[in-house]
């Protein structure tokens, strides 16, 4: 026998629906929203004193506690000293540099090859596809004992260029986003063009290039991220100061600036503000390129 | 435009090796892959072919190496810093099993409508977008003495004599440390399960409901087994992470009072004791372990899913199988008394 009280209805389409049991959803909802804001206290918490901590005057900050809300929230001095105390107009300067010759240069260098790869068969296709995904599965850090050696003997270490070819390097994921997104573009398509008397070259560029803009958008934003944050290599191959990127500029603050915590934390706001603006404004881009980038592995 | 070159990419009849041989298209081809080629073999295997040779040299990055044999692979074994330092990666295994259950209930939930969900998605996922050094400095900041985390923990009624330095405290820091790698990359493993989450057909949740599913058993029962694939990928792939763990200990501790992961230990020893060839031989070693665990991968994947999409891969290769038998009959040399397994393949080709 039924014990526990249960109500149905039938539905327009001439369903039989149980009744939602309101309080027991209600609750759930609620705990749902619990943990969601629970979490998301944690998560923004360093972010968060970072920016309460950047708002206070170097007085400020030496008297009072670090969960103490500044009295201006607006104050920039911090964020000013700190942009010159770390040299980051130069730093801005050297990253937008290395920023836009790699993202062209791999953009170019990416589709060509995924065009090479999708639209002809020839000895060798499947070789420098085997190539490039073995070439993922190697850790970049510890290839860097055996390629600064290398760096050191073609004398490419502190030169801006040496460290731009450097970063050309490989990028499997943009490469393989490209294939796809090749695939999925009709054969015919350049084969019509070509029976017009385009050569493979102005197929290549006239009308597959132009087709591939989504692509390319998500590629350069994801790629761009990562360039834009490499410190590892950026510490390794950039040692002069004028050389610095953005990435990098913080490490002025070890050392004697080590304990003064509203300048490093405006620092840090500085450095990641462009990766801020760039999420706000291509968020759907940036989670795709994340989702085409595990399809690969 | 030659008619040669529309013939021979036009007309599939002919064979590829039958066809005139087509400059162009042999020259858009070594144009295209040259400098992606060259830059490849530069910058990848060029060095990994070098470091493994290095492996087996006493040497610094300026000077005259000595060939000391597998002298660096016993040093791996025997030094007493190095073995222990790949224990910690055990630290950072159990971190991913929160890693992966917090990203794959925070991505059910934000996959269906959720007030404020797209705020929540991209606060969980920017910390991914933070260059190391920053996240560096923001951990010190957080875990420093009476800063942030402990004021939070006094609030919630801890005293600050019962808590610990979260840094440089032997017995926790190395967790502190799993937070905050957790924080890091919690919303990239997020974001891929809400990808596959909403590939799902959204039929199967009314379905279900109608059926008199709750929501936890549609979860078990239809989200869980749909992004199979990709959570068994995350749990492998969070191992090998866990083995080679670098960002998070060397940009907060430096590797400082026992957090030193085996690359952090590795960097040191190549970039600041400049003992190149011991540095490769710890490179060679790790890379041979991640290799495994790739291949074990493989071979798990092939476990699990053996039973997915059967019915395909059986089809396929019988179409493989029918179209070999036919391009034999075609040259003329098909055997004329067939055995059974190639008999039954023809036939089922032609629907028989």
């Amino acid at each position: 026998m039924q014990t526990k009280k249960m109500t149905a209805t039938i539905d327009n389409l001439g369903r039989f629906r149980e009744n939602p049991p309101v309080l027991k959803d209600a609750v759930f909802n609620v705990l749902k929203y619990a943990i969601l804001i629970f979490l998301a206290f944690w998560f923004m918490l360093p972010l968060i004193s970072c920016v309460i901590t950047a708002a206070k005057t170097d007085k400020e900050y030496a008297t009072t506690t670090v969960t103490q809300l500044p009295k201006n929230w607006f104050n920039i001095q911090s964020y000013i000293n700190a942009f010159n105390l770390s040299n980051m107009g130069n730093a801005f300067k050297n990253s937008i540099i290395i920023l836009v010759v790699v993202l062209v240069c791999t953009t170019l260098i990416g589709t060509q090859l995924a065009y090479v790869l999708s639209r002809f068969t020839f000895p060798g296709n499947t070789l420098i596809r085997g190539l490039f995904t073995v070439a993922a599965l190697l850790p970049g850090i510890a290839m860097q004992v055996a390629l600064y050696k290398m760096m050191v003997g073609m004398h490419a270490v502190n030169s801006l260029w040496g460290y731009i070819i450097m970063s050309m390097g490989t990028d499997v994921i943009s490469i393989y986003v490209f294939i796809q997104y090749f695939e999925n573009i009709p054969i015919s398509l350049d084969e019509s063009a070509i029976v017009d008397g385009a050569s493979y070259f102005t197929v290549y560029s006239k009308i597959l290039l132009p087709l591939l803009k989504p692509a390319i958008v998500t590629c350069v934003i994801l790629k761009g991220v990562g360039v834009y944050n490499e410190y590892y290599a950026a510490n390794l191959y950039l040692q002069s100061a004028h050389l610095k990127t953005v990435a990098i500029a913080l490490y002025t603050f070890t050392g004697p600036q080590g304990s003064k915590y509203n300048l490093i934390c405006a620092g840090v706001i500085l450095t990641l503000l462009p990766m801020l603006v760039l999420f706000l404004l291509f968020q759907k881009q940036i989670y795709t390129g994340i989702a085409a980038g595990a399809v690969k592995e | 435009m030659t008619a040669t070159t529309i013939e021979s990419s036009l007309s599939p009849d002919v064979p590829d090796n039958k066809r005139p041989f087509d400059w162009r298209k042999g020259i858009i081809i070594v144009a295209f892959c040259a400098i992606p080629l060259t830059l490849l073999v530069v910058f990848t295997y060029l060095p990994f072919g070098q470091m493994v040779g290095f492996s087996f040299y006493r040497m610094k990055y300026i000077g005259v190496p000595h060939w000391v044999g597998l002298q660096n692979y016993r040093q791996i074994v025997t030094r007493p810093d190095i073995l222990p330092s790949l224990k910690l990666s055990l630290y950072y295994m159990a971190g991913s099993v929160l890693h992966i259950s917090l990203a794959l209930y925070l991505a059910t939930i934000l996959s269906f409508r959720v007030r404020c969900g797209n705020l929540f998605k991209g606060l969980f996922f920017f910390p991914y977008l933070i260059n190391g050094i920053a996240v560096g400095f923001i951990f010190k900041f957080f875990y420093t003495r009476g800063f942030i985390f402990d004021s939070v923990l006094q609030w919630c009624g801890f005293s600050l004599n019962s808590l610990p330095y979260w840094l440089k405290d032997q017995s926790i820091n190395n967790w502190s440390l799993v937070g905050a790698s957790v924080w890091r990359y919690m919303g990239q493993t997020m974001i891929l399960f809400i990808g596959a989450i909403m590939s799902i057909d959204q039929s199967l949740y009314e379905a279900a409901e109608i059926d008199g599913a709750n929501k936890f058993q549609q979860f078990l029962h239809i989200i869980l087994p749909s992004i199979k694939t990709i959570l068994v990928l995350n749990v492998v792939l969070s191992v090998t992470g866990a083995l080679s763990v670098f960002e998070i200990p060397f940009v907060i501790t430096t590797g400082a009072n026992g957090t030193g992961s085996y690359f952090v230990l590795m960097d040191r020893i190549a970039h600041t004791n400049q003992k190149v060839g011991l540095a490769s031989a710890m490179a060679v070693v790790l890379l041979i372990v991640i290799l495994i665990f790739a291949l074990l991968q493989q071979i798990l994947f092939k476990f699990l899913f053996r039973n997915q999409d059967d019915g395909v891969k059986a089809a396929k290769r019988r179409a493989r199988r029918a179209k070999r038998q036919r391009n034999r009959i075609a040259a003329g040399k098909a055997p004329l008394l067939t055995n059974g397994r190639r008999q039954r393949a023809y036939s089922l080709e032609r629907g028989q």
